[in-house]
């Protein structure tokens, strides 16, 4: 099982790499196209700004490739915070075109003197409505994950909700599209409860081969 | 790895990544990793080190000491930084932080705004370890922050570090309320308890703490030691987030990491 940790320009590839590594599987970073081809599974994470990320994988000939990884061949993959908005249609963010594979915007969270909000929504933050879901399970009662963001998936924009978080309105803190997984949260960061994230995620990718 | 007091005499506490790796067992909500003598140097941030200490990290880790250049910011990032602090390098010039935002996102970035009282008594923006005065008032240097791309402010009380008497919170409720992005208070924790005031009642996101964190006793002998879990959220109880729960399944727990077994003793 050859777990590719997609470059998508910038991004915190050597954390998620790390997590992967504790769970005793391969995991490479990837640049150029051909190098998805051993791929069991992608994971795309993404700090940056929307339009620059796109920007990049499109002029680094991977966009193609990632393109035909999950749409035809239909391998997991996984989108963390910046990845998983550029899984979507879109972003208030900017003017590029996401990838399109999971239908849906994202929009801008909108900051609230009165009610104390405060935008990014940084800080770590309850994830619920998290029953049956595979790559939730043996969290326990509670799990919580570390978020930092400033955009957001609404919960009627198109791919199944994958957990509920809240930051002035309830929004997608994951979001599934059959083979295609994306998480707002950072679980590379968020110790334990990122860990779990990971080995089930793992385990769905060796179910899937 | 030091631990200041006015920005200046320092107390060595032992080699940073075996200290992250501490902090780290005890799951600190975040740690902020600042190298206060990279600036001096000239050579930009020791990547070697924050690497080490980046892999010992598995909660956000926030970076700030010598920042030169976007490039700067970008191998942080892909060694594992989650957010870098801008301080010194913005002292006279934002350009550097507006240009690392457009790139990064706002999310990425911090200003640091380090405060000290005068001679005078008043407050007054220092940067460079305090060396060096910014002319203006606290918030209008706050609210350039924000407008040159900050996501975040790091509030640094340069009287209150390491003198363990408790946080400013008019300090922290000034800047609170000139900016719409999250501010971290630090400077003055002395107990535990005062870790809920500059949240609870003076508006900030995050309380952060240094020789709370690291010091025992009146002696100040050095210990590591962080508050369990149960205990801070009784004591920010009223702060709590809401959100949605899902209903209650089975009673496992994650499996810990490997090798993270819990350190053995937590003493108040």
């Amino acid at each position: 099982m050859t777990i590719c940790v997609v470059n998508s320009g910038v991004a915190n590839v050597r954390s998620v790499v790390n997590m992967v590594k504790r769970h005793k599987v391969l995991a490479k970073i990837v640049d150029a196209p051909e190098e998805l081809d051993e791929a069991s599974a992608v994971i795309l994470p993404g700090v940056g700004s929307y339009d620059a990320a796109m920007k990049r994988l499109r002029s680094g000939n991977l966009y193609a490739a990632l393109t035909q990884a999950a749409m035809e061949r239909r391998i997991p993959v996984l989108g963390l915070c910046l990845g998983m908005q550029l899984m979507a249609e879109g972003s208030e963010e900017g003017e590029q075109p996401g990838f399109g594979w999971v239908p849906g915007r994202f929009l801008r969270l909108t900051a609230n003197a009165q009610q104390k909000l405060r935008v990014p929504h940084m800080g770590w933050n309850v994830v619920g409505n998290t029953d049956g879901l595979e790559l939730y399970k043996g969290m326990g009662e509670e799990c919580r994950f570390y978020f930092d963001h400033s955009y957001y998936y609404p919960l009627d924009a198109g791919a199944e909700v994958y957990g509920v978080s809240h930051h002035g309105l309830d929004f997608a803190a994951g979001f599934r599209f059959e083979n295609l997984f994306g998480f707002q949260f950072h679980p590379e960061k968020s110790h334990r409860f990122g860990f779990q994230l990971f080995g089930n995620f793992l385990a769905h990718v060796e179910q899937a081969i | 790895m030091v631990k200041t007091r006015g920005f200046s005499k320092k107390t060595y506490l032992g080699d940073p990544v075996n200290v992250i790796n501490l902090f780290n067992r005890f799951e600190v909500d975040e740690i902020v990793l600042l190298d206060i003598g990279a600036t001096a140097k000239g050579d930009g941030p020791d990547l070697e080190l924050v690497e080490s200490v980046a892999d010992e990290c598995w909660v956000p880790l926030t970076y700030g000491g010598g920042i030169r250049s976007v490039y700067d910011v970008e191998n942080l990032v892909k060694t594992g930084v989650e957010k870098v602090v801008f301080g010194s390098a913005i002292s006279s010039d934002l350009t550097l932080l507006t240009e690392a935002s457009k790139s990064f996102g706002v999310q990425c970035i911090v200003g640091s705004l380090d405060v000290k009282r005068t001679f005078f008594g008043k407050r007054a923006v220092v940067t460079n370890n305090a060396g060096f005065k910014i002319k203006g008032q606290v918030t209008d240097r706050a609210r350039a922050l924000e407008d040159a791309g900050a996501g975040e402010i790091l509030l640094q009380d340069v009287s209150r570090d390491g003198e363990m008497k408790g946080y400013d919170l008019d300090l922290v409720q000034m800047v609170t309320e000139a900016v719409s992005v999250p501010v971290v208070a630090c400077g003055g924790a002395g107990k535990r308890a005062d870790l809920a005031g500059p949240i609870l009642d003076a508006g900030a996101s995050a309380s952060a703490a240094g020789s709370l964190f690291v010091f025992s006793g009146e002696e100040r002998g050095v210990l590591i030691n962080f508050p369990e879990r149960k205990f801070l959220e009784d004591l920010l109880a009223p702060a709590q987030k809401s959100a949605h729960r899902s209903t209650p399944g089975p009673t496992t727990e994650p499996a810990p990491m490997p090798g993270l077994r819990p350190p053995l003793g937590n003493s108040e």
